[in-house]
């Protein structure tokens, strides 16, 4: 696959690890968050980990939007989706975050319509289909996926559908990376920052990140190399003594982001005053909701939404896995009452939330991988 | 009767005509025969004539009139023998074998396999689509030298069954001494794939529509029978074969390390996959080590028979593909590792369910 | 918020340009490119996909220099080693 391929090919990585692991200062640590839930995915998927010295550990961020839904609006989802006469669309990765009633998958089990789909587009193709019923899309995503809603709901407007509306809970990339950063109890060295978000955002947002609190960023693409490529960037700015804003994913990503979407996002939404993020509390100005001139395709204006906050159990610790401070495995109750198969909090719900990823992919003995390869017949 | 045109009684009448016309003579009976000679037909003999007609009648080769399954077909009553007499009977019936009636003799090809084919039938099901489905079936089932030999059919109310349910059970004879399961597996033995995997699954979830995607791919559905006897005619020193459906090839690599209690490593740029199903993979978001195939297999064999194994793999259609993915370890029991493309290393563990699209 | 995959532009439809039929690997969906209306991209381009839209153009040049950094990182590592190598049996 081409832009993809060449920077999943192993022989380069072995440069830049070494070249990583000549930037260590004897003795120091280094701590590098990666925001973006798919960058965690990334160097789950393909065991980066294994490439950087034990000086580097990567603190796993809360940039999974999936993971940061309080349970209450999962209640309120499953509420609208089971109005009478009315279709729930959904991407596959909400299906099964638990609410404090069950999944989507549970209550599609139990007769409620809800349907996975790959784009808010195909929601809009089965509106058409079924004019005698209505269409919601649960909208989730930080800001590389609100663009798309926002362009539907043009479209959908544009096209005078009345069946159709969106239960919006998009979020926000800089609040959640301020909350990071002003947590007493974590300090990180450097982030390595969202790559697709920066599409549309651009790099500017991150400024005040090195500026203000003079920690480098290296805004990275997904594929392992990008990722280590970044990290060795960042380790340069340390030992040059630099905190800046970097690109590392200049084939992708413009400086100044995508003005197009900025405009769509605009025009249809605008910011909640606060907005709850599972695991790390009320943010202001964190969220997205539709603009009042829009009213006629908010679920939140066409439905009787409940609305009511429903609290995350108290054994779960996911504030401070999310925040870096915890481990996945230093969480109490990890691996043991809280699974991927029965998750309690947020950061094991979405198979890219720390926990979960840690737990599908990185639980192992990493003293006895090495064996294991040594042993090989 | 549903589904009919309403000049089906001229045309019922006519096909008895022709029926009539081209009855043997042999059978003619008397009262047809004084007809012919030209004498008076007595009132016992026209009755006997009303009879052999619904005699002959009823010895007729049974056909399907109604364009839909009725409730009445899975009454088991005279419908119900006819849906079975003519639509799975006719179908699965070998020509060659109609004269051996003891099952347990039959041989075809040299093999001694037999299937049961049981369905389950919703109310207003198509019965031109029932013909397709018993066609491919029995086509299939030529191809894999198999014997469809008993079965059972059942007909549900509207909406009770979407459309139609075939569930199967395969009866075979061992003809070799080995004792095989995944709970052989022994350190130092290699994984072999026997093809490109998730062909069939990949092509599932496009089909189910609200992806929208297109893709120049079709099922991998293939029967194993063949190309499995071909490997376990070259090598005794196979210890396991399971086929690659639900959960695809990692779902296995876990069931032999569960099952084992031993360590399962391999590599993901040896496990084959094809760039259209990587492709659609990669587009949605999920990992083809867990998506079905229907006509692949994982082998564990002898490290020293995997020569041997994979020459006869090779050597089969659905088999030229085949690979070395891994092998079993004695360490870190009852965990998959992969050695990713990159040179990293991960754990490949069961999914909870089913691998969903994601956008994240 | 991240599955972002690059796919190369076949066709733009005639009736509805904001839309275009991209190949990802041989497998092909129509998406919305109405994000990229500046500079609509042609059959040939390649751009970054996500949940049915386009985002961004794919800039080939800075791929190609992102590879040729990487390259040369390589490189220079292949060529210490080699040196190492040699230092060693001397």
């Amino acid at each position: 696959m081409r832009f993809v391929d060449e920077f999943r090919s192993a022989d380069k990585a072995h440069a830049l690890a070494a070249r990583i692991t000549e930037l260590c200062e004897p003795g120091r640590q280094y701590k590098f968050m990666e925001v973006c839930g798919g960058h965690t995915h990334t160097i789950y998927k393909h065991g980066l980990e294994d490439y950087l010295p034990e000086a580097i550990t990567l603190v796993h961020g809360p940039g999974c939007p999936v993971c940061v839904i309080p349970m209450g609006r999962v209640d309120d989802a499953i509420h609208l989706a089971s109005q009478p006469d009315t279709i729930m669309t959904s991407f596959g990765d909400m299906m099964r975050v638990p609410g404090s009633q069950g999944s989507f998958f549970d209550a599609k089990a139990s007769g409620t319509d809800i349907r996975m789909v790959y784009s808010p587009l195909d929601s809009l193709k089965i509106a058409r289909q079924h004019p005698d019923k209505r269409v919601v899309f649960m909208a989730i995503g930080f800001e590389t996926t609100t663009p798309s809603t926002a362009m539907t709901v043009l479209r959908a407007k544009a096209e005078g559908l009345a069946n159709f509306s969106v239960f919006c809970n998009h979020v926000t990339i800089v609040p959640a990376i301020k909350a990071i950063l002003d947590s007493p109890d974590l300090r990180l060295d450097g982030f390595i920052g969202p790559g697709h978000v920066s599409t549309v955002i651009g790099c500017r947002p991150y400024e005040f990140i090195a500026a203000s609190y003079g920690k480098p960023v290296v805004v990275a693409g997904f594929e392992p190399l990008d990722i280590l490529q970044s990290i060795y960037l960042l380790m340069l700015q340390i030992s040059e003594g630099r905190s800046e804003v970097e690109n590392q994913y200049t084939r992708v990503v413009p400086y100044d982001g995508n003005l197009a979407a900025l405009t769509a996002i605009n025009q249809v939404m605008e910011l909640r005053p606060y907005f709850e993020w599972r695991g790390l509390g009320f943010i202001t100005h964190s969220a997205m909701r539709m603009r009042s001139e829009f009213a006629s395709f908010d679920a939140e204006v066409l439905f009787d939404v409940p609305g009511v906050r429903v609290a995350d159990p108290k054994a779960c610790q996911c504030g401070e896995v999310l925040k870096g401070v915890l481990k996945p495995w230093e969480c109490k109750v990890f691996g043991t009452a809280c699974t991927p198969e029965t998750p309690i909090g947020t950061c094991m719900v979405s198979p890219e939330g720390a926990c979960a990823a840690y737990y599908n992919y990185g639980r192992m003995n990493r003293h006895r991988v090495v064996e294991v390869e040594l042993s090989q017949p | 009767m549903t589904g009919q045109g309403t000049n089906w009684v001229d045309e019922a009448l006519r096909e008895h005509e022709e029926h009539a016309a081209t009855e043997h003579p042999a059978t003619e009976q008397p009262a047809t025969a004084a007809r012919r000679r030209g004498r008076p037909v007595t009132q016992a003999e026209r009755e006997q004539q009303v009879l052999d007609r619904i005699e002959a009648a009823r010895r007729r080769r049974p056909r399907i009139r109604e364009e839909r399954i009725t409730m009445s077909h899975g009454a088991g009553g005279k419908a119900s023998r006819t849906l079975i007499e003519a639509m799975f009977l006719d179908a699965f019936r070998n020509p060659l074998l109609a004269p051996l009636e003891d099952a347990a003799e039959l041989r075809i090809n040299g093999s001694r396999l037999y299937l049961s084919a049981g369905f389950v039938l919703e109310e207003g099901f198509a019965v031109a689509d029932l013909s397709r489905i018993v066609a491919s079936m029995t086509a299939a089932a030529a191809v894999a030298g198999v014997q469809i030999v008993t079965g059972d059919t059942k007909v549900v109310e509207r909406g009770k069954a979407d459309g139609c349910y075939i569930n199967t059970a395969g009866v075979g004879v061992i003809e070799h001494d080995l004792t095989l399961g995944v709970a052989t597996a022994q350190p130092g033995d290699a994984v072999i794939v026997s093809g490109p995997v998730g062909d069939h699954g990949v092509t599932i979830m496009l089909a189910r529509g609200e992806l929208d995607i297109e893709a120049d791919l079709s099922s991998d559905t293939a029967p194993l029978n063949g190309m499995i006897a071909s490997l376990l005619a070259a090598t005794s020193g196979v210890r396991a074969m399971r086929d690659a459906t639900r959960g695809g090839v990692a779902t296995i690599l876990n069931e032999v390390a569960t099952s084992a209690g031993v360590g399962v490593v391999v590599e993901e740029d040896q496990i084959p996959v094809r760039t259209v199903v990587r492709g659609a993979a990669e587009l949605l978001g999920i990992d083809p080590m867990y998506v079905a195939s229907e006509g692949r297999l994982v082998a564990i064999v002898d490290a020293a028979e995997t020569g041997p194994a994979l020459a006869a793999l090779h050597a089969h259609p659905l088999g030229e593909q085949a690979a070395v993915i891994g092998h079993i370890t004695g360490d870190q029991p009852g965990i998959v590792l992969l050695k990713t493309a990159f040179g990293g290393t991960r754990i490949v563990d069961l999914l909870v369910g089913d691998p969903l699209p994601r956008i994240c | 918020m991240c599955l972002g995959i690059p796919g190369e532009v076949v066709g733009i439809l005639p009736d509805q340009p904001d839309l275009a039929r991209v190949d990802v690997s041989g497998v092909r969906r129509v998406i919305n490119v109405g994000l990229l209306a500046e500079d609509p991209p042609v059959p040939g381009e390649w751009v970054l996909i996500h949940v049915g839209f386009a985002l961004s153009k794919i800039d080939e040049a800075e791929a190609a220099a992102a590879l040729e950094f990487l390259e040369g990182i390589g490189q220079a590592y292949a060529d210490e080693l080699a040196a190492l190598a040699e230092s060693r049996i001397e």
